[in-house]
């Protein structure tokens, strides 16, 4: 068991990362801290894709070079999804910039109390 | 011309930065750039569907071939998405020149929105996908936001962190796939997986990953809670378009992932898999139509009609037989047309007689005849009254079930018609049979445009677009047992 997760730490670290993002996505209070967790949630895919991207044992199909050798694809991939994940992390805050100036509060739970009397 | 597929989604890419652009050196230049641009795409729809119906069409981007480059690839199902996708944003762009935020900011994202639906219809690479599936996320975000006050806001953040965890998880799900695989192509993946089994974990958990993360896009229950807020929360036009188009969307992508990607013998070597999907499909038919019926806001009760509709898709994904398939792509035409029809109704209505409430809805037929008479048409087609549209849909879908002797779920589609009877039978009640409440608050203090136009009047535009979009979905009712036909061998491909 303790072989297996010593092997496998970058991929328990990356779910670990998932976890605690989602938790502070659902959890906190805070709207910034929510943007935060989700932030958080998708680092963890973005360390899980690169983590697969290791290929143990295996070498670059180049007749020189000698082993480790690393995927290209995933990260690739993962460059095209973080740019995506600042694009989605700038139009949050500014959807959260609006919604402080309308409320005047960060915090889900008073802009609930306030948004009833509307 | 062979090039066309690719200047599909280029187009309203070009278009949406043009509109911005030309916002820059003239104010409201946004809409007529938006209109050429969309009536260019439906014309370049159209010929790919006139081609693709035939046979498949496949295109290489940037000359990588196909299981190592991106691909993009048309058959009838995607055709017709693509198609629908240009169709419903050129009429929504007739309402919205009067009724909708005209800053050209707004057209840009409208038409970068057109362009992420396009690319997700006819893309045949699952990354290709979840990147469209992002662009569309990030404008229907920004496009329920260009509603005023906080409220839209607020939907705008909530739709926004629920949308990005559903596109996480179906990105998780390709991480699966493409680590069990090495390979991102549609149909490539397909093969690739059935060589690495379909009892693997690996496979199974992608599978779950992918599907879960479309549902909540499709907003299937109980992963709808984005939805009722940001349809409520956005201006009329922006909850017309993001009803009829991104849902639908999102459920063809369900289609692809599962029947292109996944194959049927997936689903029957794990009949967890299907009841994964029949479970979605009869939680979301029954609850949405429960929580419909107990609405009283309009739009929020037609948001909760659209949870059960999808409802009705996954059904049909799940039963997946030729009939049940068929079923699933004309309700996936007809509910884009009468939802996307329904909120311009409600709209307009709105506009016209400032009633948002089914109470305020009472003697409607009296005040705005042809807004009542539009809306009428409209919910009887969604509860499946032929000779419209929603009954060939449903037909299909039951008759497949039936086929499939898949009983539980065929109770449950027979009976989404009485539910959806439940909750329009509320409103069509109200409008034709009650007299107004005598001179109540509702009618909104008249407002005036910048430019000295009558606001609180609906335009010449948005009665057109209204009154069509209730024409359609009978004549398209017309139509649809052809269209069935004409997409069997497209299906049969699907399925096999």
């Amino acid at each position: 068991m303790i072989d297996l997760l010593a092997s496998r730490g970058y991929f328990l670290v990356g779910f670990l990362l998932m976890g605690v993002g989602t938790y502070m996505l659902i959890g906190s209070d805070n709207l910034v801290k929510k943007v935060i967790g989700m932030n958080v949630f998708q680092t963890g895919i973005f360390l899980f894709f690169v983590t697969s991207a290791f290929v143990s044992g295996a070498s670059p199909p180049l007749l020189s070079a000698s082993p480790p050798y690393v995927s290209p694809l995933p990260h690739v991939l993962i460059l095209t999804a973080i740019v995506v994940g600042v694009s989605l992390t700038a139009v949050a805050l500014g959807l959260i910039v609006r919604i402080y100036a309308e409320y005047g509060s960060l915090r889900e739970s008073e802009i609930r109390e306030v948004s009833l009397d509307e | 011309m062979s090039d066309l597929p690719a200047l599909l989604v280029a187009l309203p890419l070009v278009g949406s930065a043009l509109a911005f652009l030309a916002g820059l050196a003239r104010s409201r230049s946004g809409w007529p750039v938006a209109l050429v641009t969309t009536a260019v795409q439906v014309v370049g729809a159209a010929l790919l569907a006139s081609r693709a119906f035939d046979s498949t069409v496949s295109y290489v981007v940037g000359g990588f071939d196909a299981p190592f480059g991106i691909e993009l690839y048309i058959d009838g199902l995607s055709a017709t998405m693509a198609l629908l996708v240009a169709v419903v944003s050129f009429g929504v762009l007739a309402y919205a020149r009067r009724a909708g935020p005209r800053s050209n900011a707004f057209y840009a994202v409208y038409l970068l929105l057109v362009a992420g639906l396009t690319g997700m219809s006819i893309t045949g690479d699952v990354f290709n996908m979840y990147v469209f599936l992002e662009i569309t996320g990030l404008a229907a975000y920004a496009l329920v936001a260009s509603g005023e006050g906080g409220r839209s806001a607020r939907a705008a953040l909530k739709y926004l962190i629920v949308g990005t965890v559903g596109a996480s998880l179906f990105l998780l799900g390709i991480g699966y796939a493409f680590i069990a695989t090495g390979t991102l192509n549609m149909a490539d993946l397909a093969d690739q997986l059935a060589a690495v089994g379909y009892d693997a974990a690996l496979v199974q958990a992608a599978f779950a990953l992918l599907v879960v993360g479309l549902f909540v896009k499709v907003a299937v229950f109980p992963l709808h809670a984005w939805q009722p807020d940001a349809y409520a929360g956005s201006p009329d036009s922006v909850s017309a378009l993001i009803s009829a188009l991104v849902s639908t969307v999102a459920a063809y992508a369900l289609i692809r992932i599962v029947f292109t990607v996944f194959t049927v013998e997936f689903l029957q070597a794990n009949p967890a898999a299907r009841s994964l999907l029949v479970a979605g499909a009869m939680v979301s038919i029954v609850v949405g139509s429960v929580l419909a019926v107990s609405q009283t806001d309009v739009k929020r009760m037609l948001a909760y009609s659209s949870m059960s509709q999808f409802g009705l898709v996954v059904g049909a994904v799940a039963v997946a037989n030729e009939t049940a398939l068929i079923g699933a792509t004309i309700h996936l035409v007809g509910h884009a047309i009468m939802k996307g029809g329904l909120f311009l109704t409600a709209g307009l209505i709105a506009t016209a007689t400032g009633a948002r409430t089914v109470d305020g809805y009472s003697g409607l037929v009296q005040r705005l005849p042809l807004g009542a008479g539009a809306f009428g048409v409209l919910a009887l087609g969604m509860v499946g009254v032929p000779p419209a549209i929603g009954f060939v849909g449903k037909w299909y879908v039951a008759l497949g079930a039936v086929e499939a002797s898949a009983w539980p779920l065929a109770v449950v589609i027979l009976l989404s018609t009485l539910l959806t009877l439940a909750y329009f039978a509320r409103i069509l009640e109200r409008m034709f049979f009650r007299d107004s409440e005598a001179s109540e608050s509702s009618e909104e203090p008249r407002s005036s445009g910048p430019d000295g136009a009558d606001l609180s009047r609906p335009s010449i535009g948005m009665t057109a677009t209204v009154v069509v979009a209730a024409l359609a979905a009978i004549a398209l009712g017309m139509l649809a047992f052809e269209y069935g036909q004409l997409l069997e061998p497209t299906v049969q491909a699907l399925l096999s």
